[in-house]
């Protein structure tokens, strides 16, 4: 009979919900009750929402159990370890009986992510088991042609997952048409966008299909060199990455004449980002690997025919490489089955925001919004009302509740106005303010414009200047249209992505919520009081117990009143600081 | 745009007053290899905390590049810093998953317990406060990280024990 086996997850989500303990308690526990069982580590399987997450496999099957902190490690070993019998309540996922979030794993196909959460992905022998390197092995054993590899990646019909959506087989092939006898493959794993982190958890759950598929497109572009760019925030990621490419060169998958292939030499290293977000855009990121400032270069020409060191250089993002081993194992075929017409394939989307089940989901392309935020994120939190939902970061846009029936591929996301961008979807309810979203996105931008083009540059800044007023209630008429010109001038003027798509989360907010926006510049009132600047504090005589705390505390002596009477905020002198607000311990100080 | 993060504070420095010598296994590692500003600048950084002005002279002087070449490109990368920091380093996110649930009020709140902007560095040198775009735990928003360890779901209050904790810890 094999051994039970105990797995905890250990991504950067979960140890920073507390599985590092849950582990070493579990660790403790076996050696202090003399257990015999396997403990192994594995990554993020996706269901962030109910971290620390622990599975048991015993003789009758899975348990995946939800927030699992130490009480309730010993409760899970105590009696299902020990006794044999299952803890159902905190069970949320098996195959075995109904649980409340069984159909958060069945609703999704998943490719990208085939081994995170299953492996443990400091172990080479868990990925090989899965199929790991069968791909590569099945190019250089069956010597199938470079073209051909080229073009099973054309048919499978895979599109960047970067965000960009260019269709990965026609990169390579122009990369391959390029002679020269250096060349190099990176790895973008430069996931800047706030609010995505499908790159993260698959660098740090399944590291070596990103490897084996870098491998696959050296072997079809003939590089020799590669590079992985990653964001030095990720330091798990990293740390991962290392460990599986010291193991990838003792098993020969990297070096010299790999797996017994004369003249197949390739090696792959790691280059920390120092944190900017406009690296994300490639010519940036090669000027950032050359220990240059991440500045865009002009495109033509393109980094297939002059990249990193003036050589040919095929760039492609980490979601993309993963899937090429799948591709070729299974064939195009069986890729372009899922997804539609023009996009084909599955893709991770990273939920996050006001939604119940926080994650990362991996669902056929076409799929709709709806779809995934109700039935696989399980709707809005706490009961409130779904408002919109924001889709490719700084550079994408805010979908409304009215289109979210929307299928989402690469054509139409774009038509309404945002992008799909890396797959970061951010859920937001009926108490998120579009304007302040806008603000809080063009903030961003400006801050990581690299100062090379002139409407972005200043554009950005006028624009955040322009929504600041807004939020602040100075905002004048006139002021959307402006706004709208400036977006059409910097989306026209600018270089790279970065600025060609700063203005879309005010545009799209502009787009589907004129009516916020009018409601700030005109009545001077903010719909979902989240803009502090135009809320009026007043004390709410019924609780007010008169301790003079926020008289106290006041910076501006907006508040009279005695010990123990009712206190009164002067409107004329207050600054909304919110400070009387915050003191408050009797919750007194309401907000309209 | 990313150069307003240069600071226009007097650098105050007292000659040879930064030991150079834990510098030198560095430059031997990337000497002669082409592209290692970076990871240089990286490396210095993990040293000393930050980049003293002695140290750009010391790369400057050994890999012969301009010595505004290394302040243009230290200057655009949000990690490095100029100037020393404090023991620990509080970064609160600010990516949009933590924003749309209230991150403003954790770095409000930290401020106010810190008596510190954002960025600066406390007093007693114990802690720096930083806003960071993001961390990628956004399940766990809002969050923020000391010394390396993540806190989610967080509260202003919650924010304001976890660094009083620290601050006995650190005391004691």
């Amino acid at each position: 009979m094999e051994k039970t086996k105990v797995i905890v997850g250990l991504g950067s989500c979960g140890i920073a919900a507390g599985a590092g303990k849950t582990y070493e308690k579990i660790k403790a526990l076996r050696q202090a009750e003399d257990l015999d069982f396997e403990l192994k580590k594995t990554s993020c399987i996706g269901m962030c929402y109910c971290e620390p997450l622990v599975e048991i496999i015993d003789e009758t099957g899975s348990y995946l159990y939800g927030e699992i902190d130490e009480a309730r490690a010993v409760e899970i070993i105590d009696r299902h370890v020990m006794h044999h019998i299952p803890v159902k309540e905190h069970v949320v996922r098996t195959d075995l009986f109904d649980t409340t979030d069984n159909d958060f794993i069945e609703n999704q196909i998943k490719i990208t992510l085939r081994n995170c959460g299953y492996i443990d992905p400091e172990n080479i022998e868990e990925y090989e088991a899965r199929q790991g390197y069968r791909a590569i092995k099945k190019i250089t054993d069956q010597r199938i042609s470079r073209m051909d590899v080229i073009q099973a990646v054309i048919s499978s019909g895979l599109r960047g997952r970067g965000g960009g959506g260019f269709p990965t087989g026609l990169k390579w092939k122009f990369a391959s048409d390029s002679i020269t006898s250096e060349k190099y493959i990176i790895c973008n794993a430069d996931e800047g966008d706030p609010g995505a982190f499908m790159d993260r958890s698959t660098l740090e759950g399944d590291p070596h299909s990103v490897l084996e598929g870098m491998i696959i497109g050296a072997y079809a572009i003939r590089a020799t060199e590669g590079v992985i760019y990653c964001r030095a925030e990720y330091p798990l990621a990293i740390k991962r990455l290392t460990i599986a490419l010291d193991q990838a060169r003792q098993k020969g998958y990297l070096g010299k004449s790999i797996l017994g292939l004369q003249g197949f030499d390739f090696d792959i290293h790691i280059k920390e980002g120092a944190g900017a977000f406009v690296c994300g855009e490639e010519t940036a990121l090669i000027a950032s690997v050359e220990g240059e400032r991440g500045m865009p270069r002009k495109r033509p020409p393109y980094p297939a025919v002059s990249g990193l060191w003036k050589k040919p250089t095929n760039i492609n993002n980490v979601e993309t490489y993963a899937d090429i081993p799948w591709i070729i194992l299974n064939g195009a075929e069986a890729y372009a089955r899922y997804g539609t017409e023009k996009s084909k394939g599955t893709k991770v989307f990273a939920l996050a925001g006001k939604i119940r089940r926080s994650g990362l989901v991996e669902v056929p392309m076409g799929i709709s919004i709806n779809d995934i935020i109700f039935k696989l994120g399980g709707g809005i939190r706490d009961g409130k009302k779904f408002k919109a939902v924001q889709l490719g970061g700084p550079s994408g846009g805010c979908i409304p509740e009215y289109l979210s029936h929307t299928p989402i591929d690469y054509d139409s996301v774009t038509a309404t106005g945002a992008i799909m961008g890396s797959g970061g979807m951010v859920v937001m309810d009926e108490t998120t303010c579009m304007v302040d979203v806008a603000r809080f996105f063009l903030d961003f931008t400006r801050k990581e414009s690299c100062g090379k083009c002139t409407f972005c540059r200043i554009g950005t800044k006028r624009m955040l200047e322009i929504l600041t007023r807004i939020t602040e209630g100075k905002g004048e008429q006139g002021d959307i249209e402006q706004l709208e010109d400036l977006a059409y001038q910097i989306k026209e003027s600018s270089l790279c992505g970065l600025g060609q798509t700063a203005p879309n989360p005010v545009l799209t907010t502009i787009k589907y919520f004129r009516n916020e926006y009018e409601a700030h510049i005109r009545d001077k009132k903010c719909p979902v009081k989240v803009c502090k600047k135009l809320l009026t504090y007043e004390v709410i005589p019924e609780k007010c117990t008169g301790c003079m705390v926020c008289a106290k505390n006041c910076p501006v002596e907006a508040i009279t009143g005695e010990q123990k009477q009712v206190h009164f905020i002067h409107q004329e002198k207050c600054i909304k600081c919110d400070v009387c607000f915050s003191k408050c311990k009797f919750e007194a100080i309401r907000l309209s | 745009m990313r150069i307003s993060r240069i600071h226009s504070e007097p650098e105050i420095r007292e000659q040879g007053s930064v030991d150079l010598t834990p510098l030198e296994p560095l430059l031997v590692k990337y000497r002669g290899k082409k592209g290692s500003l970076i990871p240089l600048l990286q490396g210095a950084q993990d040293i000393y905390g930050y980049i003293p002005g002695e140290v750009f002279e010391k790369i400057s002087d050994v890999t012969g590049l301009n010595l505004s070449d290394l302040y243009g490109v230290a200057t655009f990368y949000a990690q490095f810093r100029l100037s020393p920091v404090g023991k620990n380093i509080i970064k609160v996110c600010h990516g949009t998953a933590c924003h749309v649930q209230n991150a403003n009020t954790i770095t409000d709140s930290l401020k106010e317990a810190l008596q510190v902007k954002d960025g600066e560095t406390t007093q007693d040198g114990l802690f720096t406060l930083e806003s960071v775009a993001c961390l990628g735990c956004c399940s766990l928003a809002p969050v923020m990280m000391v010394a390396g360890e993540v806190y989610g779901k967080l509260t202003g209050k919650e924010a304001v024990r976890i660094i009083r904790d620290i601050r006995i810890k650190e005391n004691n």
